[in-house]
């Protein structure tokens, strides 16, 4: 469904008459609904973490076009802006960090809880349904006609709404988000002063104290070989190959051995024509 | 089609994040269906907007959805830290207190 269909939908729930639900309506309930219904369920049912987080992308996409279709535009793309854009792609990072196979372990722990659960879930929705089924028989919904809450449009009045009889709580909703916000950085940081890294200084001292293998950082590869790439191994002063700057996974370029006497070109060590591009985005 | 169908579909939705809740190990599995739940009764918030005739009910859904956000971001931040010391994210494995 386009999104200026839905557009159409929201103006029709607008109608001066808007009270009854159109044709239109009904038919993007009869689609919308289903879809919502089978993303829940396919969330509650699914192995895989990951494939719950897209059925719930799908459920709250399809709600937040249920909400359009009655005449709450702003609600409706703040469901999908805030909803399926920022707070499912967050889910999705914490399973990714998590480890995405962290699948559900199938023991129970609690005998018969899960027969137990799905019961209490039976008789909730027989409840609830119920319930609403009855007390909501013969409702005419007032709407939110052109000349009743929407008649400035859906945006306007709402913002009417909370910048005057609701300014106090929303004005509370930034204390929330300043809070949350914080919370959120204070549990996540892993740098606690248990786990603290070491800085540079600590570093130093320890690498002259003899901490360290070696005083110095490795030698970085390719200084003497005038190629700055990993595959060449860096060489000493004499021509020959600084063992330590050679990485154990990469198969080393081989280097000449040097001229007898050392040219005064340190180029030439690379057996490689000065000034070319030899291939590794390097000059060599 | 009366708005009624709204509602059960509310209900419906409801119940399945409850069961959710419930069944699931997964602690992100079960914030999810927590999520699943609040959208339910934003759902229904709407409707009775529409039925009232008046928007009250939407600014609320648009408060839930506020505190729903803040909500996630702390939870999800409280899943990290509990996995960073117990490399598990099994609501079964978080049993410390018990003992």
């Amino acid at each position: 469904m386009s999104a200026l269909s839905v557009l159409q939908l929201a103006q029709e729930a607008n109608l001066p008459g808007g009270a009854a639900t159109g044709v239109g309506e009904a038919v993007a309930f009869w689609i919308l609904g289903p879809v919502a219904l089978a993303g829940a369920l396919g969330m509650v049912s699914a192995r895989n973490a990951v494939h719950s987080a897209l059925c719930l992308a799908g459920t709250m996409l399809s709600l937040g076009l249920l909400y359009m279709a009655q005449g709450a535009l702003f609600l409706g793309f703040v469901q999908i802006i805030v909803y399926t854009g920022a707070v499912m792609m967050l889910f999705l990072f914490v399973l990714m960090l998590v480890g995405r196979d962290s699948s559900d372990s199938v023991v129970e722990v609690l005998r018969g809880q899960r027969a137990a659960a799905l019961l209490f879930g039976v008789g909730l929705a027989v409840l609830l349904v119920a319930a609403v089924g009855r007390a909501f028989t013969d409702v005419t919904p007032a709407g939110l006609a052109a000349n009743g809450a929407n008649w400035n449009g859906n945006v306007p009045g709402i913002g009417q709404l909370i910048f005057t009889r609701y300014l106090f709580a929303f004005e509370l909703t930034s204390a929330l988000l300043i809070t949350a916000a914080l919370g959120a950085m204070v549990l996540a940081y892993a740098q606690t002063r248990a786990h603290a890294k070491p800085g540079q200084r600590a570093t130093v001292e320890a690498r002259l104290r003899g901490e360290h293998d070696r005083i110095s950082p490795l030698p970085g590869p390719g200084v003497f070989a005038t190629a700055n790439s990993v595959a060449v191994p860096a060489l000493l002063p004499d021509g020959s190959i600084a063992p330590e700057s050679l990485a154990a996974i990469i198969d080393r370029t081989e280097v000449a051995a040097p001229p007898e006497p050392a040219p005064d070109d340190a180029h030439a060590l690379t057996g490689r024509p000065h000034g070319n591009d030899n291939g590794n985005g390097v000059r060599a | 089609m009366s708005t009624t169908y709204y509602l059960l579909l509310s209900a419906l939705l409801f119940s399945i994040g409850a069961v959710g809740v419930l069944v699931r190990r997964n602690a992100i599995v079960v914030f999810m269906c927590v999520e699943l739940m609040l959208n339910a009764v934003n759902l229904s918030l709407v409707t009775f907007a529409r039925i009232n005739g008046a928007l009250d009910g939407q600014v609320m859904a648009f408060f839930v959805m506020v505190v729903a956000a803040a909500e996630v971001v702390v939870g999800l931040a409280i899943i990290m830290s509990i996995f960073r010391t117990r490399r598990t994210a099994s609501i079964d494995d978080a049993n410390l207190l018990k003992y």
